[in-house]
């Protein structure tokens, strides 16, 4: 390429030839996989829809990261926590409707009570997270708020071990969401189809937010430029605590659809889920909220469906058991070779 | 001390008489963390009148602007609006009080479309309708009306500047803070931005114009300050700077 050496020094060699080791091996277990043929064709459907349906509980929890980073430049590592906390707190309005006996009576009305008690807890805790870890350090070197972060996250995690206990609580059954649709050739359980349309409607509202309203032109004004949004006007502050609030209310609803999924609440499920959504945030390109969306997608397929395709070809037993290491291989994967992710812009901008 | 005489020479032909002038600095003293930058600037802009701030780079042109809106806090000192102290406010409610500031280097919402940067503009007017505004600012620059939908950061400099001017007028401003309107323009352009300015001026905006082309924005002002190293050192009318021999020899060029 005229103007453009590549250099090539032992530490890239060696990162080059570790990603193309691993895309190889992916590649040559798909082969093994496909020819050995033990995996039937609705079973592949299957993991596919399930990683839609992870996936897009990926995406929600991944905006979060995504809108706080585009306006603050830091990584509010204590989002996880966040989604936890809703899902946790629902868990005690599920429970409490459910004895009412109204998740029976007027299941659709529960379902929309625990949603929106979850929404706006993590949306509650996502600002006291704002006003009380991170304004103080506003303009302090970027490591500092990272490491608030990590110690906030500690601290919401044990509080809520203490508040909540640290077994693991089961969710009641919503029966509503029971049985599946078939459409054509592709079928799926109800739950997966409430958790991809309701994640799917979020997006898209949060996407018309951003771009039609008149806060969201304002967001998008700080995430360019404070000091100019400022001059137009706009209270910096106020935009910064409404992209923590608007981050917390989709991790809330995320902590739902997540429990759809696993039916389950522990002080602990935010770690994974939200490192999960941080590799989905990067994957699509921190900063970029399409981005975003579209890596929590593709990490929910990838995390489904690679283990029994990369892995089963050789042989590997319950290669389920290996769906993280291949989740954040796709996080080694993209920081080696495209650092600004799929719809990323360079740093600095 | 020649510097001293012309500074405090009684030249000052456009300032209102009645009382209160449309802006003041009184004493504004500015620092960048332990550097002083300012270090005591005293100026007034009348209304109606286009007043210009000149001097080389680093003097503290920008800083005197953006101390003016808010976006750095002087130390100390007093920016008075029409009487009134407004240093201590923070800037986005500076600009509904009527300062709008179009800063140096433009500094448009570069992923936002032209349109977008001028909703901006009008933040600070909540509610108001601004059509008629958008349709002045088409007006005054119809190249941005043949680039309503294009994203400003894909435009040239030249009109990027003429969007970084369209959106401070946006907010109605009583007196409009341009700095630096020529940086890095050809000199067509930098004429036809000049036009412009006298042309807002002649609608009613007061101009505070920061400049280091000192022709250019003496031709254009009613009354001139020259700044050097973060002190006001002369102050009169933009003829007589104009026409002064220390100002021709260190700002016109002239040796």
């Amino acid at each position: 390429m005229p103007g453009r050496r590549i250099r090539l020094n032992f530490v890239n060699l060696f990162l080059w030839l570790l990603g193309g080791g691993l895309l190889a091996f992916a590649a040559y277990g798909s082969f093994l996989t496909l020819i050995e043929g033990r995996i039937q064709p609705n079973q592949w459907q299957n993991l596919i829809v399930a990683g839609v349906a992870l996936g897009s509980v990926y995406a929600l929890i991944a905006l979060g990261y995504t809108l706080v980073y585009g306006i603050l430049f830091m990584i509010n590592f204590a989002h996880g926590e966040v989604f936890m906390w809703g899902a946790f707190t629902a868990f005690f309005a599920a429970t409490a409707l459910n004895d009412a006996g109204m998740m029976a009576s007027n299941p659709v009305l529960a379902f929309f009570l625990v949603l929106a008690t979850s929404m706006l807890v993590s949306m509650v805790v996502a600002i006291m997270l704002e006003r009380i870890a991170y304004r103080p350090l506003r303009g302090a070197p970027r490591l500092v708020p990272l490491i608030t972060a990590i110690g906030a996250s500690l601290f919401l995690q044990y509080t809520a071990r203490g508040f909540y206990g640290s077994g693991v609580r089961a969710y009641p059954d919503y029966t509503i969401f029971d049985g599946t649709i078939s459409l054509g050739f592709l079928s799926l359980s109800v739950k997966q189809a409430v958790v991809i349309l309701a994640a799917v409607g979020l997006m898209v509202g949060l996407y018309l937010f951003i771009n039609r309203t008149r806060t969201g032109r304002a967001m998008r004004a700080v995430s360019e430029d404070k000091d100019v949004a400022a001059m137009m006007g706009i209270n910096v502050d106020r935009i910064i605590v409404t992209t923590f609030a608007i981050g917390g209310l989709l991790a809330g609803a995320a902590g739902i659809l997540y429990t759809l999924i696993f039916n389950q609440v522990l002080f602990f499920m935010g770690f994974l889920p939200g490192i999960k959504a941080f590799t989905a945030a990067v994957l699509g390109g921190i900063g970029n909220v399409i981005g975003a969306a579209l890596g929590g997608l593709i990490l929910g397929v990838v995390e489904q469906l690679g283990p029994n395709l990369f892995l089963s070809g050789y042989g590997v037993p319950s290669p389920n058991q290996l769906k993280d290491v291949i989740a954040f291989s796709v996080l080694v994967l993209v920081l080696i070779f495209r650092p600004s992710g799929l719809l990323g812009r360079k740093e600095n901008t | 001390m020649t510097q001293a005489e012309t500074a405090t020479a009684p030249a000052t032909v456009n300032e209102p008489t009645n009382g209160t002038p449309l802006l003041e600095l009184r004493d504004l003293h500015v620092y960048y963390g332990n550097i002083e930058a300012l270090k005591g600037v005293s100026m007034t802009v009348g209304e109606g009148e286009i007043v210009t701030l000149i001097g080389s780079n680093g003097a503290g042109k920008s800083t005197t602007l953006r101390a003016i809106s808010g976006t750095h806090k002087p130390r100390s000192g007093a920016v008075m609006l029409e009487g009134r102290d407004i240093h201590h406010l923070p800037a986005h409610e500076i600009v509904s009080l009527g300062i709008a500031h179009s800063p140096e280097g433009r500094k448009v919402f570069s992923r936002m479309t032209v349109y977008e940067n001028l909703q901006m503009g009008a933040f600070s007017r909540k509610g108001e309708k601004i059509e008629p505004d958008v349709a002045r600012v088409f007006d005054l620059f119809p190249r941005l009306k043949e680039r309503r939908t294009q994203k400003a950061g894909t435009m040239s400099g030249g009109e990027q500047q003429m969007l970084a001017m369209g959106r401070a007028l946006m907010a109605h401003p009583k007196i409009l803070l341009l700095d630096e309107p020529s940086m890095g323009l050809s000199p067509i352009l930098t004429e036809q931005i000049f036009n412009i300015i006298r042309e807002i001026n002649g609608q009613g905006t007061t101009v505070l114009l920061v400049e280091q082309n000192a022709l250019m924005a003496l031709n254009a002002a009613h009354r001139g300050y020259v700044i050097q190293t973060g002190k006001i050192l002369l102050a009169d009318t933009a003829k007589n700077l104009a026409a002064n021999e220390q100002v021709r020899q260190a700002y016109l060029g002239e040796i």
